[in-house]
């Protein structure tokens, strides 16, 4: 332990100096969480009100050793796409212990649905892209009267989607969509776009020859019908579409505009890729690019729906990878891709290369997730717990004031405003420990918190009783006051250290409530730790040199007489004291 | 304060005390009554596990009229199974209804709002899958055993091994006691349970160390002198530490009461309650636990070491010839802080001690008085 040295420059030299310090150190703390503006604790669901689920990670059957910290990042990744993605607001998805998922959702947003998202399985697929189309206008809203001629807006945006793929397609850096080509095949991009002058009878077509089926029909309805560039309706398109059957969906091109599609089949499953991974392109100008690997079952059927793509006209050329009925991407194929790989290139920058072979690799995470616990928290329970909390730390601290007044008088000054310095403290850091590492402070963590106070006041007690065991011996208040520290330093040091190993030791090891509880605790016996050796040790030494205190007032808590102090007879009564017990 | 204050000093001084480490024997023999009695408990009548250990949901509703028994029966109805209703501090209800997986304890809510004409968002809903209570649980004991580990290690290199070992022999007591008292009440146990539980590890070493701390100052240069035994100068630092052990025990409490009352007097039931309940059986434990069996047992592990047993062999040694001259040089001292103190002695209870340690040293001494006066 490193700290008794620095208290002992720091405290015995210049009290004054390390009083100012963290009194100013204090100040640049508030002051940071008013610049900051958040200037109260962020609160966990329970008591905010709000849904909390927490999901477990399971082993997919024949698979040993899946839960580990790369799968179970991907899986945050995607569950935080799917509850964001529902128009949740700040909903917040993290990893907690090794195998479990929590999703806090905050109340005022639909939880059935939040819940019914996530958990279930993601489902990741490569689908013929049938008909594509920008949907809903850029910037304009898409007003009900401009849809309203259904005849009109689709065949304009097709021609839009059209302009957008010829124009782009000849350079590749420019193009929205990536292209899947072999490692053999490096670049040759202008036959897939060359094509382009009947994309009106291209998307019109595939409807044309299915409007005898009623199944397709009413696809093309529900394609008319879409407005990508709506949060809600883009979470409904698709849903409860079975994989073998055709379906509709939406996703973002790299120009920031909703596109939506008609999709076949799916005809090759997440399951079927066996890694997919970002790299830098060192050779070739495509700069960032996303490799698959697929497992032989689904080399052989990429191979198989690759070589049907390639033979059509744009868009029909392109497959869509479907996360979640969203599409994530939907290069086009210019080659049968054989050989159980392929490689997806386009604009990317490092982060879109990542975050699609993310998604590529969940479709293959072999991880399962059960609903292990769902807390539902109402608003007005959430309220009423935050304040029997906030009640209940108050008593305890009255009481624990209330006590040390009435036996340490004087002295319980210092304690007082120790206490005082330390709640600050732990207030100020949990509120701005909110924004910087997502702490919320929970029922729990309350506890800890009130729990702390009499931790911290223990500190205080220990260095009391220490100084009034040296003026008992006979010593005067400022030499007695440097004796007793660096023994009542040990003994915190020591005990506090133990206090904080329980809390650091739960923290890393336990999950749920648990751990908020073992983050205030530990938190707050750093504190403690910190407020005994640059707040009370110099407070003490300063206010030992006032009158009231070295003379032993009989308000002061130190009073040499009340304390029993009897120096004429010290020598023999210490010598024999021992004895006496013995003895007597 | 004046009078604790007194006491304080005259515990310091050592004219009072009680002679833990002397009647250790008794107090061994309590804590092993009460741990075999709680052990029992916890054989014969097991812990009252919560729903977040066996899997349900909890249901808390906001103030309504409707009675608990009238609750009981609708919850009964919309599950199917046996449903336990409390009513709240504030007016609301708490139904509880175990052995319902997630999904379905979602129909539940729906049909317990509809019945309880209440909206359904205003149920508050914990729905707890059977195996997060097991994990929960599991990662407690793992978080406990590796805490046990490391602060063995800690105390062992802190202090010594001995310390370790009694600390943590004073650690499992509480352990034990607060799990039996839970066990014999029937006192549901939750997550809160095990947080409050796992709490009174820190603080019932803290309690244990700060003790030790004392001791190993005192005992430093313990066989460089004749006057003391080990168990002597263990007993003079638990007397020592005594007001701040009652100190820091009362400040602990007393938030936890405050907890206690406001999380079951205010709120009815709850995470507050349940911390709060167990710390409060857990401080008990632990501070009697540091005084009475951690400090007699490490005087205990260290008299069987050869230099404090030759230590101990010497300084009776010297009692005893200083009893066979009779009136030694030691005596008229004794003899007058016996006076002075007298009054007071008798009134203070906590000097029983050492009238009843008087025959001891002197028995002893007689019996060693030979080979100590061919020595003189």
């Amino acid at each position: 332990m490193a700290a008794p040295k620095k208290g002992r420059q720091g405290t015995q030299g210049r009290p004054g100096r390390t009083l100012a310090l963290i009194l100013i150190a204090i100040v640049a703390l508030t002051g940071g969480m008013f610049a900051s503006g958040h200037t109260t604790p962020r609160l966990g669901i329970d008591l905010a009100g709000g849904t909390s689920i927490t999901l477990q990670a399971k082993n997919e059957p024949g698979q040993k050793n899946a839960i580990n910290k790369t799968n179970m990042d991907t899986a945050v990744d995607i569950m935080n796409r799917r509850v964001n993605g529902l128009g949740v607001s700040e909903a917040e998805v993290q990893t907690q212990g090794d195998s479990n998922i929590i999703v806090n959702i905050p109340k005022g947003t639909n939880s059935e649905q939040a819940r019914e998202q996530v958990g279930t399985t993601a489902k990741l697929y490569f689908r013929p892209v049938l008909v594509t189309e920008v949907s809903g206008a850029d910037a304009a809203t898409p007003s009900p009267s401009a849809s309203g001629s259904s005849s009109a807006s689709p065949s304009a945006s097709a021609e839009e989607s059209e302009k957008a793929t010829s124009s782009s397609s000849p350079s590749a850096s420019a193009t929205s969509q990536g292209r899947a080509v072999t490692d053999a095949l490096k670049a040759d991009p202008t036959p897939s776009a060359s094509g382009g002058s009947s994309s009106a009878d291209a998307s019109a077509s595939p409807s044309a020859s299915a409007s005898t089926d009623p199944a397709t029909a009413k696809l093309q309805a529900q394609y008319t019908a879409l407005d990508c560039s709506k949060k809600t309706v883009r979470a409904k398109a698709g849903d409860g579409v079975k994989a073998g059957d055709p379906t509709v969906a939406c996703g973002q091109n790299s120009q920031g505009q909703w596109q939506k599609y008609i999709l076949g089949p799916a005809e090759v499953e997440g399951t079927d890729v066996d890694k997919a991974s970002a790299v830098f392109d060192t050779q070739g100008a495509a700069g960032w690019k996303v490799t698959m690997d697929f497992t032989g079952k689904g080399g052989k059927k990429f191979a198989s729906i690759t070589g049907k793509l390639a033979q059509n006209q744009s868009p029909q050329n392109q497959f869509a990878i479907v996360l979640d009925g969203e599409v994530v991407s939907d290069p086009y194929v210019s080659q049968a891709l054989t050989g159980g790989t392929a490689e997806i290139s386009g604009s990317f920058d490092q982060q879109e290369a990542q975050d699609l072979a993310n998604m590529l690799s969940y479709g293959a995470l072999p991880l399962t997730f059960t609903e292990a616990s769902v807390t539902t928290v109402t608003a007005a329970l959430g309220g009423e717990q935050l304040e029997a909390g906030l009640i209940a730390g108050a008593i305890g601290l009255a009481l624990v004031i209330i006590y040390l007044v009435l036996y340490y008088r004087g002295l319980s000054l210092i304690a007082i405003a120790s206490l005082l310095v330390s709640a600050v403290m732990t207030y100020v850091i949990m509120a701005l420990l909110g924004p910087t590492i997502g702490f919320a402070l929970n029922l729990p963590a309350v506890c800890g918190a009130i729990v702390a106070i009499g931790i911290t006041a223990d500190s205080f007690i220990v260095f009391f009783e220490r100084i009034r065991d040296e003026i008992r011996e006979g010593r005067s208040m400022r030499p007695a006051v440097e004796r007793a520290w660096p023994r009542a330093r040990r003994t915190i040091l020591v005990s506090d250290f133990v206090s904080f190993l329980a809390a650091a030791v739960l923290f890393v090891v336990t999950v749920g409530k648990v751990q908020g509880f073992a983050f205030t605790l530990g938190l707050t016996t750093l504190l403690d730790v910190v407020v005994v050796f640059f707040f009370t040790k110099p407070l003490m030494t300063i206010l030992a040199r006032r009158k009231f205190f070295a003379e032993g007032h009989s308000w002061s808590g130190l009073d040499p007489k009340r304390l029993g102090v009897q120096p004429p007879l010290r020598r023999t009564r210490r010598a024999s004291a021992p004895v006496d017990t013995k003895e007597a | 304060m004046s009078k604790l204050g007194t006491l304080g000093a005259r515990l310091h001084r050592g004219e009072i005390g009680y002679d833990f480490v002397g009647k250790r024997k008794i107090w061994y023999g309590v804590s092993i009554l009460i741990t075999i009695t709680a052990i029992l408990g916890l054989a014969v009548r097991g812990l009252n596990m919560g729903i977040e250990f066996q899997g349900g949901a909890v249901f808390t509703t906001e103030r309504t009229s409707i009675s608990v028994s009238q609750a009981e029966t609708y919850a009964e109805e919309a599950s199917g199974h046996d449903a336990i209703v409390q009513k709240l501090g504030n007016g609301g209800l708490r139904i509880q209804v175990a052995g319902v997986d997630t999904s379905k304890s979602d129909q539940i809510k729906q049909q317990l709002a509809k019945d309880l004409k209440v909206d359904s968002e205003k149920i508050a809903a914990d729905l707890v899958g059977p195996s997060w209570g097991d994990q929960v649980a599991n990662k407690a004991w793992q978080g406990l055993a590796i805490f046990m580990v490391l602060v063995v290690i800690y105390l062992a290199i802190a202090f010594e091994w001995r310390m370790a070992a009694a600390a943590l022999v004073a650690l499992i007591h509480d352990i034990t006691i607060t799990v039996g008292v839970y066990a014999l009440v029937g006192f549901e146990v939750t997550p809160g349970t095990v947080i409050g539980l796992l709490t009174i590890l820190g603080y019932s070493l803290y309690d244990t160390v700060v003790v030790f701390d004392s001791l190993k100052e005192q005992t430093k240069d313990i066989t460089k002198q004749t006057r003391y035994t080990y168990s002597e100068i263990a007993d003079r630092s638990i007397n020592g530490t005594l007001v701040r052990s009652i100190n820091t025990t009362v400040v602990a409490l007393l938030p936890v009461a405050g907890l206690l009352f406001i999380g079951g007097g205010v709120l009815g039931a709850g995470m507050l309650n349940d911390i709060s309940l167990s710390l409060f059986v857990g401080l008990a434990a632990g501070a009697y636990s540091s005084i009475f069996i951690a400090t007699p047992l490490v005087a205990d592990l260290k008299e069987r070491e050869p230099q404090i047993k030759a230590l101990r062999k010497r300084v009776l040694a010297k009692r005893a010839a200083a009893a066979a001259k009779g009136e030694s040089l030691e005596t008229p001292v004794v003899e007058r802080s016996y006076e002075d103190d007298e009054p007071d002695d008798e009134a203070t209870p906590a000097v029983v001690g050492p009238r009843a340690q008087r025959a001891q040293p002197s028995s002893r001494g007689r019996g060693r008085g030979r080979p100590s006066g061919k020595r003189r």
